[in-house]
């Protein structure tokens, strides 16, 4: 392989890894833009996702990579996957919210923060206590087509993945831009009180916040288990991390800022994996937020504080 | 002046945690009516707004609206039987545009026919919000803000619009051209509460006043009353008696 090509594979890889990420980021980004509350339950929601996408793909007897489907059935059963799994996750997102979180809305503090971190324990230990701790076959059955670029290898998954990807932030776009209830969001987030004084219902603002961004944590555990083959109980940590840092470079509470810095992510992690080595990404990954953090303290798209004149 | 009651406030008192802000106040607004709320700084006046709008709710008393106590009753519901904004230092979204401001202020109204008449009397009540419709209301200046916000409480049809400062660091032109706008939509039938601190602007405007001091009203009537009363001249409208030498 030359340069070239490694970096044409690198980018390819990079932006698989990003697709996952910023569909992750985006949660984080929906629910701190309108409660200014980092949602640490979002890290076990998506590894819950991915772990209903692997219970969905073997309801329909699919079982690791034996069975290829295509055609029709191929598309039928991605669509009940990610159907399944985002839906199941925009559920637990708006549980945690009705349940945990609302009674928590007056009282100022950390309280709602914690009680995020213990949501993400809880919903860890509900998964290894029914599921295990091994890491599982997550069922792939998608043949394994690929095309060679130079040297590079561009797999029919990646593609399948930025398709995905780009269909379901372009959906959100499209709904915080143009549709009643995104607006409504959009006003939320800059000014909560002016918004409730134009009669919007904060109440169903800060649910539609968090189904919309767990229904996409659980898209993009499907996508991780796609993408790896595997599932496992422990994979919330690393790749929530990841998607927290792309939200923060990108701007925390910013959506076009979310998926930036989702790709921006990705492609370091390939880029200083290949570079360095794969042991010191994560030292490129959170050196590089600590730079953006000291020269750009808002991040990439982010502003300050919001302009409220 | 006044024909029928449209809100009242009987005996009200609200509080900030222990802070006792509003202290068993009475308002009476009638149909058709600019009424003017005169105060200082931090007398109660932003908490009387936010008391209407039910964004603070009254500990004690009773608020009253077209007869009904509404005490209860959700903001949202209260900006749907008519009761719109405008706030201090304008609070437009920035970060939308002009059309998409004016959206929100239709939030709780149907789209449609209506949706476009009401956008259009926007629109010919300020040929200059109809051209920057497309641009980020953070853009426009204080001026233009200003019309927008005015524009945004009309977008929810309201019946009593309840506007704090809205001459607050405006330009002097701006300022009448906000004045006359107010008279303006209160001869289409739309009743006005104006917290204002250009008690001058804001008497030669109103019909009836309430005067505002550390949360409790003492003294009220009509602007012309209150234009001569000597307490509000010195405090107020800054007539100075030459001090005796």
């Amino acid at each position: 392989m030359t340069a070239g090509d490694l970096f044409l594979q690198q980018a390819i890889n990079g932006l698989s890894l990003g697709a996952m990420y910023s569909l992750l980021a985006l949660g984080f980004t929906l629910v701190y833009g309108i409660m200014e509350l980092i949602n640490f339950a979002h890290f076990n929601v998506f590894m819950v996702g991915s772990m209903i996408a692997m219970l969905t793909l073997q309801a329909f007897g699919l079982s690791g990579q034996q069975t290829i489907l295509t055609g029709l059935p191929l598309v039928g059963v991605l669509l009940v996957g990610f159907a399944v799994s985002m839906v199941g996750c925009g559920l637990i997102g708006v549980a945690i919210e009705r349940f945990l979180l609302r009674p928590l809305r007056s009282v100022k503090g950390p309280a709602a923060m914690i009680t995020t971190i213990g949501v993400s324990y809880i919903l860890f230990n509900l998964v290894l206590l029914t599921l295990g701790t091994d890491s599982k076959n997550f069922p792939n059955p998608l043949p394994s087509i690929s095309w060679e670029i130079g040297g590079a290898v561009l797999r029919m998954r990646e593609v399948l993945i930025w398709v995905i990807a780009l269909v379901l932030m372009g959906g959100l776009t499209y709904f915080v831009t143009y549709t009643k209830l995104g607006k409504a969001m959009r006003a939320t987030a800059q000014d909560p009180e002016a918004a409730r004084m134009m009669g919007v219902e904060v109440d169903q603002v800060v649910m539609s916040a968090f189904f919309l961004g767990s229904a996409l944590a659980g898209a993009s555990g499907m996508i991780f288990g796609l993408y790896y083959n595997l599932a496992k109980v422990d994979i919330g940590f690393a790749a929530g991390l990841r998607a927290f840092t792309a939200a923060v470079l990108g701007g925390i509470g910013n959506v076009p800022g979310a998926m930036l810095g989702g790709v921006l992510i990705g492609l370091i992690e390939s880029g200083s994996g290949q570079l360095i080595g794969a042991a010191w990404s994560d030292v490129v990954i959170f050196g590089i937020l600590v730079l953006v953090l000291v020269f750009r303290p808002a991040g990439l798209l982010g502003r300050l504080a919001p302009n409220k004149s | 002046m006044a024909t029928a009651t449209l809100l009242e406030f009987k005996g009200v008192n609200t509080f900030y945690g222990d802070l006792h802000v509003l202290k068993d106040v009475d308002y009476t607004i009638g149909e058709g009516e600019i009424i003017s709320l005169l105060g200082g700084n931090a007398c109660g006046k932003s908490t009387t707004m936010k008391t209407i709008m039910g964004v603070v709710r009254a500990a004690t008393g009773t608020v009253t609206y077209q007869g009904q106590e509404i005490n209860g009753l959700a903001t949202s519901d209260r900006v749907r039987r008519g009761i719109a904004p405008v706030l201090e230092a304008r609070r437009l979204f920035a970060r939308m545009t002009v059309f998409e401001n004016l959206e929100m202020g239709a939030y709780t109204q149907p789209r449609g026919a209506q949706f476009d008449d009401d956008i259009a009397r926007v629109y010919e009540l300020f040929p200059r919000v109809k051209e920057r419709r497309n641009q980020q209301a953070g853009t426009l200046s204080g001026g233009e803000q200003q019309m927008v916000a005015i524009g945004r409480a009309l977008m929810a049809r309201p019946k009593l619009i309840c506007m704090d400062e809205p001459s607050m660091g405006l330009s002097p032109l701006f300022v009448e051209l906000v004045f006359d706008t107010i008279q303006t939509i209160n001869k289409q039938g739309v009743s006005i509460f104006m917290v204002e601190q250009n008690a001058n602007m804001a008497l030669s405007i109103a019909h009836r006043g309430y005067v505002l001091q550390s949360g409790a009203v003492v003294l009220s009537g009509t602007a012309v009353e209150l234009r001569s009363n000597d307490m509000i001249k010195q405090a107020y409208l800054g007539e100075m008696e030459a001090p005796a030498a």
